[in-house]
């Protein structure tokens, strides 16, 4: 069924395609040099950005049905107050992400 | 010499939440691939030359019923257009590394923007190094799915979460550097909006276009009104 050619030039085309979003901003925002409004959306975008990735991130979580999102809220929980207290990024994470797994697997919240 | 390995080890160290992500990711990746029926090595080549995960898991579906290759490219191109918003915050930075740039550009992932806007520094070298080991723990992580299959069995159910944790830490150490609340609401609002006129596919770019118009609104009002002609 494998025909290579047709793999190899979905490859390149993706791969085309992919780096054109990428690259795009910085060819445009050459020309525009240091208007305010570069400087601006610069300085703000990545906050912003960085909250709609975990809305983002979240957003299929289903919360009608058991377990309700209680895992999803207490390891977001759990990284965030850890993050506040100690700002230790892989404490934070790794904390979390136990957390997340060990409710996952015992299967804990789903009985909840 | 000690900056070098300063660079070097706290690279490796800010990049360590993501191997935990993009290695399981990966595999999850090279696992389906190989179901495709293709040579392993073709997932490695993908990762290598496309290495974007949301485009690169779409194009499964599509490589399966046979799609065009044309069609494969406009769905990465508009899985990918967030992108765009990704260059107004790393344009000067990313000058500094020179020749290295385009590496640099080429591995934008969300993950290692998210990266590198959290960490000021002035050292290209860190900016090169989180990319190629974010991109290594990607291709390493497809190569071993690709080549193992379905024989992988260790239980990493809800590792996925390490990626949300990464979010989660990263947007409190923008919230403490930038102490301004305005962006936080700013991105709650357009979310809302977003979540109310677009379906969830959407929301994400949905959600960036209205914040940037509103950002763009609003700066213009309080930051540059005399200078805009």
């Amino acid at each position: 069924m494998a025909s290579e050619v047709y793999l190899i030039l979905v490859i390149v085309v993706m791969a085309a395609a992919t780096f054109s979003t990428r690259i795009l901003p910085f060819l445009l925002l050459g020309g525009v040099g240091r208007h305010p409004a570069v400087s601006y959306l610069g300085r703000y975008l990545p906050p912003i950005v960085m909250t709609l990735l975990v809305i983002h991130s979240l957003k299929d979580v289903p919360l009608t049905e058991a377990p309700h999102g209680l895992p999803h809220a207490a390891a977001v929980g759990l990284t965030a107050l850890l993050h506040l207290w100690r700002r230790n990024a892989l404490l934070s994470i790794g904390a979390g992400t136990f957390l997340f797994m060990w409710l996952q697997q015992t299967g804990l919240a789903a009985a909840a | 010499m000690t900056t070098v390995v300063q660079s070097h080890h706290s690279a490796f160290r800010a990049t360590i939440p993501v191997m935990f992500g993009y290695v399981p990711l990966g595999i999850a990746f090279g696992v389906l691939f190989a179901e495709l029926g293709y040579s392993w090595f073709y997932a490695t080549l993908m990762s290598v030359v496309v290495y974007t995960g949301a485009a690169q898991f779409m194009s499964l579906g599509l490589l399966a019923a046979g799609a065009g290759a044309i069609e494969i490219g406009l769905a990465s191109l508009l899985l990918n257009v967030r992108h765009l918003f990704y260059g107004f915050s790393l344009t000067e930075r990313y000058a500094r590394a020179r020749a290295g740039r385009w590496y640099l550009i080429f591995g934008l992932t969300d993950e290692t923007y998210s990266l590198l806007t959290s960490t000021p520094t002035r050292d290209p070298s860190f900016d090169l190094r989180v990319t190629a080991y974010n991109q290594g723990y990607w291709v390493i992580g497809s190569t071993l799915g690709a080549i193992a299959g379905g024989q992988l069995s260790v239980n990493t159910l809800g590792l996925d979460f390490v990626l949300v944790a990464l979010f989660v830490v990263l947007t409190i150490e923008q919230a403490l550097t930038l102490r301004e609340a305005h962006p936080f609401a700013i991105a709650l609002f357009s979310a809302g909006v977003a979540a109310w006129l677009l379906d969830s596919e959407q929301l994400l770019l949905g959600a960036l276009c209205i914040a940037t118009v509103i950002l763009l609104v609003d700066g213009r009002r309080r930051h540059w009104p005399q200078r805009s002609t």
